[in-house]
């Protein structure tokens, strides 16, 4: 038993309902008590999608628990492909069914039914969301995908967008786009809005391009076990990755592959002088695996910010995560608390947080910005606008993303010349955010914790009042390093006492 | 005696009902701890559960927004299934680990689950054994929330029953109110009852533990909500007296409700006039501005919350509307009977689901307006009906006269929108 107020991912059938929403011409058939529905309004709400999942949940109650549940479960799927005229079905059960054991494999197969079945065997009470995209997505393929003659020129799939993933929409739209620039057709995309029969002829590509790992995975390497076609390890979010990604399709390929990169700003808009004032801010990075790699990337090459905790929730990416954060001095967090995430994020009192909703209620809380750049997914992550976060938009995209929570440039000198303004002042957050501007210090009463307060002192080093009064003043996106700094500065001397002195002691001791 | 008249071409309470069931878009009892646990401050909900149960609770309500939610869930692991580990020993653990980060915790509730019930975890014997691990400090109940055994609401109904065992024995004459209240509304209730001269007022929840709610042979006790019939059923049990009446929706259910309790209180017709005239004219007017979009229009209810037969009755006879069909979870005949006596005849009355041949029957209609869980909100829009997410009815202030125009708002405001948006090309 592990007690849990909030969950980066979901159970496993909601993986396999972010495939089989993705998809058309496909129903996921699931025996489910009543309550279990709520799944549905994720994609009717969440995504604003315009039809119900395609999915049949079975809904026994206690009652039926006693009878005959499992005749329940073939009148629905009877019912469901009568109602819906599906092209193939998948076929499992939730966490509570997994424990009645009625084995609905085993019961749809016994149906007789004249459409490809595929039975689903997800692990509730060990696995997660992403493993059950990840293997719902490869049963699919490996049951539907047939044999056949590649295409006369090249083509590729475009693999692992699925209902519910972090701009799924626009970045197939942008991918698709930059490979048609190189010369390369797309065959298939899925699971995002594929038919069965897509899925069928997926292996008349020449290769596969892996859009996102977390459920793509599994599919793409049998697809090149099985039917020889390699697949891109490389996932285009940055420049760098982009320019990556596309010398990978060329290696693959045999094509020239040259890009169109008129289009591409954000190096520049990096590079100009206005952006001197993200050099070397401290960002904080967590997320799934693959949009932490990314960014951490971005962060460190082509922001100019400095990476101090990078972290991922998603335990299959514990390994490749472990090894980048060894590349940047840091060791990586893997974990799905979010109470040890909001710990280490207050103990490296990073300037901004890249993260997740959940992140972005962390920062909120402890006052510090932060862009959401992974799933999970709430409301705001479906914007109307074209979005990606793949190709060269993509990176624009992401540039103005990264510095939407900041305080601009100029505004950030104008904070710490007048800190005593009291309309201009760093409490009222930065200007372009209107009502939404955190309020630390009405946090910290509300809250009762009085978090950045208690924060513990290395070596209980003693704040004079002097000192204090002039920690406050110092705007609150840097106040937190501005403590912690002094505050070891003062540890390595020894010092027992902070006082005015000792702060600009520090200060000048870390300037950079 | 104005009391409320009623239908001349009859009510609907002995209309035949449909009953159905199959697929059913509808939450678990789960669900209800969203507001429960804002209701009671000291109170801490642990779901023991799966995955899936911690995934609807922060779903159903973008739970998100609660900085530390007193509510959680323990988790089962392959190793609680496998019986490798004992389960009440984990959780033991687990609520030791809780009570101590949470000192302000003064009432633990154990919240069943699916899984928790299909491998039969005895939490009525965990919670017997918690109490007397942690009394005084902390009283801990159970309750099930489970979709097996509750439909949405049904949770709070579960909830409430568990704690009527334990609430105090009382033999003073007392009006108990029952139901979960926001707490301006439930401020306005109070002062109108205790104008009217009625001050032996209990609540249940009561915001706080501490707070003396008892029960007993002369307590008498109204429901403000339409889907506590368990609630009523072990109150019935420990000697009260249910005061049956329309449920305070609107001008109409609103009087009707007071004016149940003002007579068994033996108030007058005069003080009753004085304390009512006022908030009564008020709530006329505002449901008058928000029902001029709301008249001659239909309205289609599928079954989520038990609120669906009085507000139907609300929007029948308040808003000029016209019911199509009624569905409900579930109706009790001793809860929904007053209400349905009003609503006039001719919409179908259903209770349960079966959820495609529900949605055939509102394409079929073409309801002006269709009140419906989440799920089916956004795939009925894109088809052209108009829709009203029923759960937004739970978690608003919807009761009594100070809230009834906000309560038409809610249902005119989507025909409303459909009014206002213009997106089609000027001709």
């Amino acid at each position: 038993m592990k007690l849990t107020v909030w969950t980066y991912e979901g159970p496993t059938h909601v993986g396999a309902m972010r495939v089989a929403t993705a998809m058309k011409g496909l129903h996921y058939v699931l025996h489910a008590p009543q309550g279990d529905t709520y799944a549905d309004l994720l994609f009717t709400m969440i995504e604003r999608r315009n039809h119900r999942p395609p999915v049949t949940y079975t809904t026994f109650q206690a009652r039926d628990l006693g009878s005959d549940t499992a005749s329940l479960f073939k009148s629905a799927a009877q019912d469901a492909v009568e109602r819906f005229n599906p092209e193939a079905i998948i076929v499992g059960a939730s966490c509570t069914a997994e424990l009645i054991q009625d084995d609905p494999a085993g019961l749809a197969e016994t149906m007789g039914l004249d459409i490809p079945v595929i039975p689903l065997e997800l692990p509730s009470y060990s696995r997660k969301e992403n493993f059950g995209a990840d293997e719902t997505f490869y049963q699919i393929v490996r049951t539907l995908a047939k044999a056949q003659e590649r295409t006369k020129h090249v083509t590729c799939n475009i693999l692992g967008p699925t209902a519910l993933g972090f701009r799924a929409r626009d970045n197939i739209e942008e991918i698709t786009g930059l490979l048609e620039d190189l010369g390369i057709s797309i065959n298939v995309v899925a699971p995002f809005d594929a038919t069965p029969t897509d899925i069928a002829n997926i292996p008349a590509a020449h290769f596969n391009v892996l859009l996102t790992p977390e459920t793509g995975e599994a599919a793409c390497r049998w697809l090149e076990k099985t039917h020889n076609q390699p697949f891109t390890k490389v996932v285009p979010i940055g420049v760098g990755a982009t320019r990556d990604f596309i010398a990978e399709v060329a290696q693959i390929t045999g094509l020239p592959c040259k890009p169109d990169e008129s289009r591409l700003r954000m190096p520049w808009w990096s590079k100009s002088v206005d952006s001197t004032y993200l050099t070397g801010k401290r960002v904080f990075i967590f997320g799934d695996g693959t949009h932490v790699a990314a960014h951490a990337r971005i962060a460190r090459d082509e922001m100019g910010f400095e990476v101090v905790g990078i972290g991922c929730y998603n335990r299959e990416m514990a390994r490749p995560i472990r090894a980048l954060a060894k590349d940047y001095g840091l060791e990586a967090l893997i974990t799905d608390d979010y109470l040890a995430v909001e710990d280490a994020i207050q103990q490296a009192a990073p300037e901004m947080i890249l993260g997740t909703q959940m992140e972005r209620h962390i920062g909120k809380r402890l006052g510090i910005p932060c862009a959401v750049i992974s799933a999970p997914v709430h409301v705001q992550d479906f914007p109307a606008r074209y979005s990606p976060q793949v190709g060269f938009e993509g990176a624009n995209v992401i540039f103005d993303t990264l510095i939407h929570p900041l305080v601009m440039g100029l505004e950030e000198h104008l904070l710490t010349m007048f800190r005593d303004d009291f309309e201009f002042h760093d409490a009222a957050g930065p200007s372009h955010h209107g009502g939404h501007s955190p309020k630390p210090a009405e946090e910290v009463s509300c809250s009762g914790e009085m978090k950045e307060e208690v924060a513990p002192s290395l070596d209980n080093v003693v704040w004079l009042t002097d000192a204090e009064k002039e920690l406050k003043k110092i705007p609150f996106f840097v106040r937190g390093k501005a403590r912690r700094n002094t505050e070891a500065f003062a540890a390595e001397r020894g010092l027992a006492e902070i006082s005015l002195d000792t702060l600009y002691e520090a200060k000048a001791h870390y300037a950079r | 005696m104005n009391l409320p008249l009623p239908p001349t071409n009859g009510g609907c309470r002995t209309a035949p009902v449909l009953k159905e069931r199959g697929q059913r878009e509808v939450f678990c009892g789960l669900t209800g701890i969203i507001w429960l646990h804002r209701k009671m401050q000291d109170a801490f909900f642990l779901v023991v559960g799966s995955r899936t149960c911690a995934h609807l609770l922060q779903s159903a309500a973008g739970v998100m927004i609660f900085a530390e939610p007193r509510f959680g869930t323990a988790i089962l692991e392959e190793t609680d299934l496998a019986g490798m580990a004992d389960a009440h020993q984990e959780l033991d653990r687990e609520v030791a680990r809780l009570l101590e980060r949470r000192p302000d915790i003064r009432q633990l509730f154990l919240v069943g689950s699916c899984p928790s019930e299909v491998i039969k975890i005895d939490l009525a014997r965990a919670a017997e054994r918690l109490t007397q691990v942690h009394a005084p400090h902390v009283r801990v109940l159970n309750y099930s929330g489970s979709g097996i055994e509750t439909t949405f609401t049904q949770g709070e109904d579960a909830c409430l029953a568990s704690m009527v065992p334990v609430l105090k024995d009382t033999t003073a004459r007392e009006l108990l109110l029952v139901g979960a209240l926001p707490d301006v509304v439930e401020d306005q209730m109070i002062d109108l009852l205790t104008k009217m001269g009625i001050d032996n007022i209990r609540l249940l929840p009561a915001r706080r533990i501490d707070d003396t709610t008892a029960v007993g042979p002369n307590t008498v006790f109204a429901l403000t909500q339409p889907f506590l019939g368990d609630t009523h059923a072990e109150l019935e049990r420990r000697g009260a007296r249910h005061l049956a009446a329309p449920f305070p929706f609107g001008d109409e259910g609103t009087t009707a409700w007071l004016r149940t309790i003002a007579h068994e209180f033996g108030v007058s017709e005069e003080v009753f006039e004085q304390v009512t005239t006022a908030p009564r004219a008020r709530a006329r007017k505002a449901i008058a501005q928000a029902a001029e979009a709301l008249n001659g229009k239909s309205v289609f209810f599928f079954p989520d919350s038990q609120l669906e037969i009085p507000l139907a009755r609300f929007l029948t006879r308040e808003c000029g509307m016209t019911a199509i069909e009624v569905g409900s979870p579930y109706i009790h005949d001793a809860l929904h009977g007053p209400d349905l006596d009003l609503l006039p005849a001719g919409p179908q009355i259903s209770e349960g689901q079966d959820v495609d041949k529900q949605l055939a029957r509102a394409r079929a209609a073409r309801p002006d307006l269709t009140v419906c869980g989440l799920g089916l909100a956004n795939p009925l829009e894109a088809e052209g009906l108009s829709t009203k997410w029923a759960i937004e009815l739970v978690f608003t202030p919807v009761h009594f006269y100070e809230q009834a125009g906000d309560l038409a708002g809610l249902f005119s405001r989507p025909l409303r929108r459909k009014q206002a948006l213009q997106l089609e090309a000027a001709e």
